[in-house]
This record gives C-alpha cells, sequence and structure tokens, in this order.
C-alpha cells in the first residue's frame, strides 16, 4: 500500500507536470501503473521508487512517475466516425478553399504510439487520387518519450493491428516482419513525431487548418482544459477544425471554438459559421 | 437477428466464439469442417461466417471458394479467424473470397472490430 502521503505528492507532482488529474482515492491505479515502473527501473517496491524520486535532484524520475500516470491507450481509426468526418466533410471543404497548390497542415496532439496519424496517412494515401496536388503535413505529438518512441518505429504488434484496422489496409499499408507488423515506408514518411507537452508552449508548431486532441482534456481539470483551449484556438486557421473525443465538449470551457452542428465532437473557430454539410 | 455460421474443429473454440458471437447479438450455428460448413449454408445462407483454416474433410480455403460459387453464396461476410498469420495467407484468403481476418488468438474485442469493419454490427 502507498502511504496517503506519497498518493499527494505524487498526485501532485504528476499535475504540475501533465495536468493529469489524480483523485487521492486513486491508489489503485498509481499502484497499478507504477509497480512495473519500479520493477524496470529496478526498485525493490513502489515505495522506494518514490522515496528514490523525492531524492533525485534532476527529475527525471518524476518525469518516468508522470509519463507511467498518463493513459496511452489509442487504436487504429479509434471510433471511426472522426476520420469519417475528416474524409467526407473536412477534407472536401478545406481542399475548395485552399485551392489544388494549397497546403493543409494536421496536428494530433497527444498521439500516444501513433495510430491516429498514422489512421489518417493511411486515409490521405487511398484519397491520393481524388486530392490532386494539394500537400498534406502531418505533425504528432506526445509528451511521454517512451509511447513517441514507439510511434516513430511504426512496428505494431498483432494485436494491435486487429483493432480497427480493416484487413484491406494491413496488407496494403504494413509489412510483416517476424510476428510484429511495420508501418511502410511511404505512410511512415507523411507523420513528422515531435515531443511536446501541452501544458508547455506550443506557438512553434504554427498554425493548423485541422486539430485532433481527442480524449486528453478528460484528463484535466477545468482551468487546464481552458488554458490549453485557448492555446489550440489561436494556433487554429480561422476556417480551421478542432475534433474532440466523443464525450468531450468545449461548451463553458472556449468562446473560441463552436460546434459544428449535427456533427458530435467537430468544432470550428467562433464566428467562421460553420455548417454541416449537406 | 443475424446468424453467424462458426466453422472450426476445434470445440473448445467454437464454444469461445459462441460465447462473443451471442453476445453480438447474433444467433450461432456450428459447422467442425468445411463441408459441414458449406450443407449449413444450403439449408440456410448465414449473414457471417467465421471460419478456421485448417480442418480436416474440407479445409477454410476450400469452403470459402465453394460457397462463392453457391447460390446466393456471395452474401455472406466471410471472417477467416486462423493460426495462419502471414501476409501470404491473408492475401490469399482475401483473393478466395474472404471479407476480413483474425489472427489467432482473438478476444471479443477483435472480433467486434472485425464485426463493424464489415458493417454486420453498427460501431458502438
Amino acid at each position: 500500500m502507498i502511504s496517503t502521503d506519497d498518493i499527494k505528492f505524487v498526485a501532485e507532482q504528476a499535475y504540475k507536470r501533465s495536468g493529469l488529474v489524480l483523485s487521492t482515492d486513486k491508489g489503485y491505479l498509481l499502484e497499478s501503473r507504477l509497480a512495473p515502473l519500479a520493477r524496470a527501473e529496478g526498485f525493490p517496491s513502489i515505495d522506494a521508487l518514490i522515496a528514490a524520486a523525492k531524492r533525485d535532484p534532476n527529475d527525471r524520475i518524476l518525469w518516468q512517475i508522470t509519463e507511467a500516470l498518463a493513459t496511452h491507450e489509442t487504436f487504429f481509426f479509434r471510433d471511426n466516425t472522426p476520420f469519417d468526418l475528416f474524409k467526407q466533410e473536412i477534407l472536401p471543404v478545406l481542399s475548395r478553399a485552399r485551392g489544388n497548390s494549397g497546403s493543409i497542415r494536421i496536428w494530433c496532439a497527444a498521439c500516444s504510439s501513433g495510430q491516429e496519424p498514422y489512421s489518417l496517412a493511411m486515409m490521405l494515401e487511398e484519397e491520393r487520387a481524388r486530392i490532386g496536388n494539394l500537400r498534406f503535413e502531418i505533425i504528432a505529438t506526445d509528451m511521454a518519450p517512451r509511447v513517441l518512441e514507439k510511434a516513430k518505429a511504426g512496428v505494431y504488434s498483432q494485436f494491435e493491428v486487429q483493432r480497427g484496422l480493416a484487413i484491406q489496409r494491413l496488407v496494403q499499408h504494413f509489412e510483416q516482419q517476424g510476428d510484429q507488423w511495420r508501418i511502410k515506408p511511404n505512410i511512415r514518411a507523411m507523420v513528422n513525431f515531435q515531443k511536446q507537452n501541452l501544458l508547455e508552449n506550443f506557438s512553434n508548431l504554427g498554425s493548423f487548418d485541422v486539430i485532433f486532441c481527442r480524449n486528453v482534456l478528460i484528463y484535466f481539470d477545468a482551468d487546464t482544459k481552458k488554458r490549453v483551449l485557448a492555446r489550440l484556438a489561436s494556433q487554429t486557421a480561422q476556417d480551421g477544425y478542432l475534433i474532440m473525443g466523443a464525450a468531450e465538449t468545449v461548451v463553458g470551457l472556449s468562446q473560441d471554438y463552436s460546434p459544428v452542428e449535427g456533427r458530435r465532437g467537430l468544432y470550428g473557430r467562433a464566428g467562421a459559421a460553420k455548417s454541416a454539410a449537406a | 437477428m443475424k446468424t453467424c455460421l462458426v466453422v472450426d474443429d476445434s470445440r473448445v473454440i467454437r464454444k469461445v466464439a459462441r460465447k462473443i458471437i451471442e453476445e453480438l447479438e447474433f444467433n450461432c450455428v456450428e459447422a467442425a469442417d468445411g463441408s459441414e460448413a458449406l450443407e449449413a449454408c444450403r439449408k440456410q445462407m448465414p449473414d457471417a461466417v467465421l471460419l478456421d483454416w485448417n480442418m480436416p474433410v474440407m479445409n477454410g480455403l476450400d469452403f470459402v471458394k465453394a460457397l462463392r460459387r453457391e447460390e446466393g453464396g456471395d452474401t455472406p461476410v466471410v471472417v477467416f479467424c486462423t493460426t495462419e498469420n502471414d501476409m501470404a495467407h491473408i492475401t490469399e484468403a482475401l483473393r478466395a473470397g474472404a471479407d476480413e481476418y483474425v489472427m489467432k488468438p482473438f478476444d471479443g474485442d477483435i472480433i467486434e472490430s472485425k464485426f463493424q469493419q464489415t458493417g454486420l454490427i453498427r460501431a458502438s
């Protein structure tokens, strides 16, 4: 059992670093997520890991703890709807607006192990004939180096490639490597992975036409949500879009975005007057 | 209620698959090899077939080829479910007329995902 003081300490540190809100009744969550880290780092117990974190002058262990506490759950084409919306609604509107020689910038914020940006890249590759000369740039970021490494490698287990990914897409976009599956170089090359903590300044990433920020803000408190949304909005093109998780909303948190009517999880910049394509 | 035919020579696998498929609200019919499965299809075409590859009498690949030649045999969604987990087998199955492919070991999430992909069930 982790002591209440230690839970409080870890929760405070994780919140400070990532915005992740852990209530003190989440002791079981701490134990299940920190036990593997303690083992991997050679500590005899979670207590020993936390004690070492308190002594660690350069914060390395606290960052590892924060990373371990975050949820990295993801899979290919998760929830489907956002990808359908992207293909059927966003893509036609933006390609009309940007013209044939324009470019579209997409940001997957908190991309975890890369399934979301790669799903988009596969889709764009399949739409290539329709897209013409329009150029695409997909930036995918996460604060956790461990999942980013996996994303960059683009190598997935048999289990991972069977969740959400149609078999035709596996055949078309992956190469088998023993019992693992590696995303093909042409898809890999379409995504630019970078380390980025959403609590820190991300203005250097530039302005985006589409931001996917799904199932991320749910782990933040209201103030953090507001701050992150305001900064996301300032980097969303005037006619750009924000896509959030199905259970999330900006209502009450941001005046900068307004929902696209009838399209759950899809938001435009306030004042840009977007209506759903007929 | 939609019907799914589960074809596998292992009774244990059929039982596991049946439980998953019934939870997805399908009526489940079982067959122990391709030939039994073909007979079942002639009696009543199922909406879906969950199909093992290696079986005695008639294997899964021969079954799907035969099924696609039957009258009405183009309608069932055929999902392979096999330990043959290499690209060569997958492409061969797709060429023979399979719609989806599950590599064993499988679980309820994978079957549900594949059934959604092929439009057998709606996304939750």
